[in-house]
């Protein structure tokens, strides 16, 4: 217990320990959050009516960033399968960097659900004994459970695997290897019950199609990867911690098959909405060619296609066996899967609404502020956890440390 | 970001992680914590414009509508309605009305009759006590009266901002769409907390001291039927409908969501519901489903009726019909 207090002083000593860079870094993420957060005190006092919601579009920017980061969190399973299951000793070097990753991803996801709430200080309705928990008939009582399940898992895995190596022990195999598979299995239903968020409601057609939660995974193992691959080059430049260049080609491989799956499902769903276009089609025809006049969202969603479609070529060729290429081919896929997620899934539920109505939503400036704050914390949080971490993981934070000139 | 010689891992930067802190690095801290929380507080001051009240302690630790002891929410009722003289300037008679024995309502709509005049929809923003202060707040009606051209039921083509000098035109009829108090209810089944559920006498209600306001049924809703208080409702103190329930039309906080309870305050008590009562035309039947001798019972067995979306499978207590 003494040595874990110790443990915790350490980290939390290493935390404000660096070079003028790493302080430059957090001191611009940390203006950025409280900026958000302001913004998202006026939002609490003024009502939601700060935002570009309305009675048609009642989800917007908040839900869409929700959605995307939380196949962001489901992609840590990316490095996580390799290392675990096909044993593959390269992986095992980045895998804590997925599991930190996800930590991160999850405390975002957890914070746009609050702020779209209209009453978050009445959160704990949902947790008995105090509230009721509509389970299981809620789908989102599904999320709450799985995304905080996800979380302790991964908090659960990360913390054991760092603790053990600060101590210069061999981790304990029935410690954390059940929490590992347990974590897979995870990883894909946080994805899948969000998907059935949006699959379960009838009323929606744009979103009541089986197809959903399959294009939600593959994309999702397009961006989180994209995001890890960028990721680690960091750490290699800003760190002396090594990375090889194949997990990266790994991820560059697991990138490539799930944007063809994507792109894929992307044509069965455009053949089935267009060629023999229905009532049901509404949607679908308003966020790719615009309807009776109503555009917003058509430069959005040939955006996120022609973005994806750039990052599938550059993945498909030998041009992104080089570095720069396969960087260039991550920011256009983690653009365009957010795009295409946010703007062109979650929106395109609502317009037209059930009774035909074309309402148009484009987020207010105050709404942009709370997304960026949200961002911001949570690049904040993941750049605090690698740098204390990887002196873990190379050995230079040790609980017995051998260091002649430290002063006792 | 390059190569830099001060890394961040040097064995320096660890060494001084194993030392005792020293004066300057403590005080270092300290000023940088004193920072951090004044940009915290700075971040957080629009909070200070919070009124009075809005967020206490009481409503906090209130429970779940259904889980009230009757004189808890008699004195939760007492505090709402001081709260509401105290901003509004009229005091409320707020009640809670409970559901009839057998009793199930239902509603009835003739589009034949149907001239699209929109009184409905303007009664509806009365009786329930929400904001007139502009156009747009016509958006919070719970009614939505769609014009369609004659041989169209597509909605898509529908249009509810329709303006012409005189209604009804020739080549339209006029739809309007409400809550449909549904059998098989899709937003009740997905509110995460049950601040909304269906009464003994098929009336789907909100409870809006228990709502978190997260707006999935909105989302599950097929009939677009519920609506969000992204504002706090503005009404002066003469337009105040005091006839209210706890259920129905008391004025809601914001961030809540809000519907149709077919007025239940003044049906549960024998009353029609205010759309039916303003209508000019008599296009409204509304009555008791168990009662084989009501109007809606006629209609319901001798009329051509139909249901709005019926493949979605709500099975609604709100028909429409035609007369000729």
């Amino acid at each position: 217990m003494r040595d874990y207090l110790t443990f915790l002083f350490r980290v939390w000593r290493l935390s404000f320990q660096g070079s003028w860079k790493f302080y430059a870094w957090m001191t611009v993420l940390t203006i950025v959050s409280l900026v958000g957060l302001n913004a998202w005190a006026r939002q609490f006092v003024d009502g939601l009516q700060v935002t570009g919601m309305t009675n048609q579009v009642s989800w917007g920017a908040y839900i869409a960033n929700f959605t995307f980061l939380v196949g962001v969190a489901a992609a840590a399973v990316m490095l996580v399968i390799p290392a675990y299951i096909y044993k593959k000793e390269h992986m095992h070097e980045v895998v804590l960097f997925g599991e930190l990753l996800a930590i991160a991803v999850i405390v975002m996801c957890l914070l746009f659900v609050t702020v779209d709430l209209g009453h978050p200080e009445r959160f704990h309705h949902m947790i008995p004994p105090f509230g009721i928990f509509n389970f299981p008939g809620s789908i989102l009582s599904w999320d709450v459970i799985v995304l905080n399940g996800y979380l302790l898992l991964n908090l659960h895995i990360a913390g054991y695997l760092l603790y053990c190596r600060y101590q210069h022990r061999k981790p304990t195999k029935t410690f954390y290897i059940p929490f590992v598979f347990l974590s897979i299995a995870w990883a894909v239903s946080i994805h899948t019950v969000t998907a059935f968020l949006y699959v379960g409601l009838a009323g929606r057609s744009y979103w009541h199609h089986p197809l959903v939660p399959s294009r939600f995974l593959a994309s999702a193992f397009v961006a989180g990867p994209a995001l890890m691959i960028l990721t680690f080059q960091v750490i290699r430049r800003v760190t002396n911690y090594f990375i090889g260049d194949q997990p990266i080609f790994t991820l560059r491989m697991i990138m490539t098959v799930a944007m063809i799956i994507n792109m894929f499902l992307l044509g069965c769903e455009l053949f089935t909405e267009f060629y023999y276009p229905t009532q049901h089609a509404a949607a679908a025809q308003y966020l790719y060619f615009g309807l009776h006049g109503h555009s917003g969202l058509v430069p959005w969603i040939w955006s996120a296609i022609a973005l994806n479609t750039l990052g599938l070529l550059l993945l498909i060729t030998p041009l992104s066996r080089r570095i720069s290429w396969l960087n260039l081919a991550c920011v256009t896929c983690f653009v365009g899967i957010w795009t295409e997620k946010g703007m062109g899934l979650i929106i395109p539920g609502f317009v037209p609404s059930p009774l035909g109505q074309i309402v148009e939503y484009l987020p207010t400036w105050n709404e942009a502020l709370v997304c960026f704050g949200i961002w911001s914390f949570g690049l904040l949080m993941f750049s605090w956890m690698l740098h204390v971490a990887i002196p873990i993981m190379n050995g230079s934070l040790r609980a017995k440390p051998d260091l002649s000139t430290v002063a006792q | 970001m390059s190569n830099d010689s001060q890394n961040e891992v040097s064995p320096k930067t660890i060494e001084q992680v194993y030392r005792p802190m020293g004066r300057r690095t403590f005080l270092k801290g300290a000023a940088a914590s004193m920072l951090g929380v004044a940009g915290l507080m700075a971040a957080l001051k629009p909070l200070l414009e919070l009124e009075r009240g809005e967020v206490s302690l009481d409503d906090l630790l209130q429970k779940h509508y259904r889980e009230l002891k009757p004189e808890d929410l008699k004195r939760i009722m007492e505090s709402l309605a001081a709260k509401a003289e105290k901003e509004y300037g009229a005091r409320p008679n707020l009640r809670d009305v409970k559901p009839l024995e057998g009793v199930e309502f239902g509603y009835a709509l003739n589009l034949t009759r149907c001239i699209g005049c929109r009184k409905c929809a303007h009664a509806c923003l009365r009786e329930n006590n929400q904001s007139r202060d502009d156009a747009n707040d016509i958006e919070m009606s719970y009614i939505r009266v769609l014009e369609l051209n004659k041989g169209a039921i597509n909605l898509e083509t529908s249009n509810v901002y329709y303006d012409p000098a005189t209604v009804p035109q020739q080549d339209k009829y006029y739809m309007p769409v409400q809550c449909h108090q549904c059998r098989q209810s899709p937003c009740t089944k997905v509110c995460p907390v049950q601040a909304t559920w269906q009464e003994k006498d098929g009336l789907v209600v909100v409870d809006d001291n228990w709502c978190i306001g997260c707006r999935y049924c909105m989302a599950a809703c097929p009939y677009a039927a519920r609506r969000f208080n992204y504002k706090k409702p503005t009404i002066s103190k003469d337009a105040i409908n005091p006839d209210q329930s706890y259920l129905s039309n008391r004025i809601r906080p914001k961030g809540v969501v809000e519907k149709c309870t077919f007025c239940l305050h003044r049906t549960r008590e024998g009353k029609y519901p205010a759309c039916l009562e303003v209508c000019p035309t008599g296009a409204r039947v509304f009555g008791n489903l168990l009662d084989p001798n009501s109007e809606i019972a006629y209609i319901l067995n001798h009329k051509r009726v139909y249901v709005l979306k019926e493949d979605v499978g709500t099975q609604p207590r709100f028909y429409y019909f035609f007369d000729k």
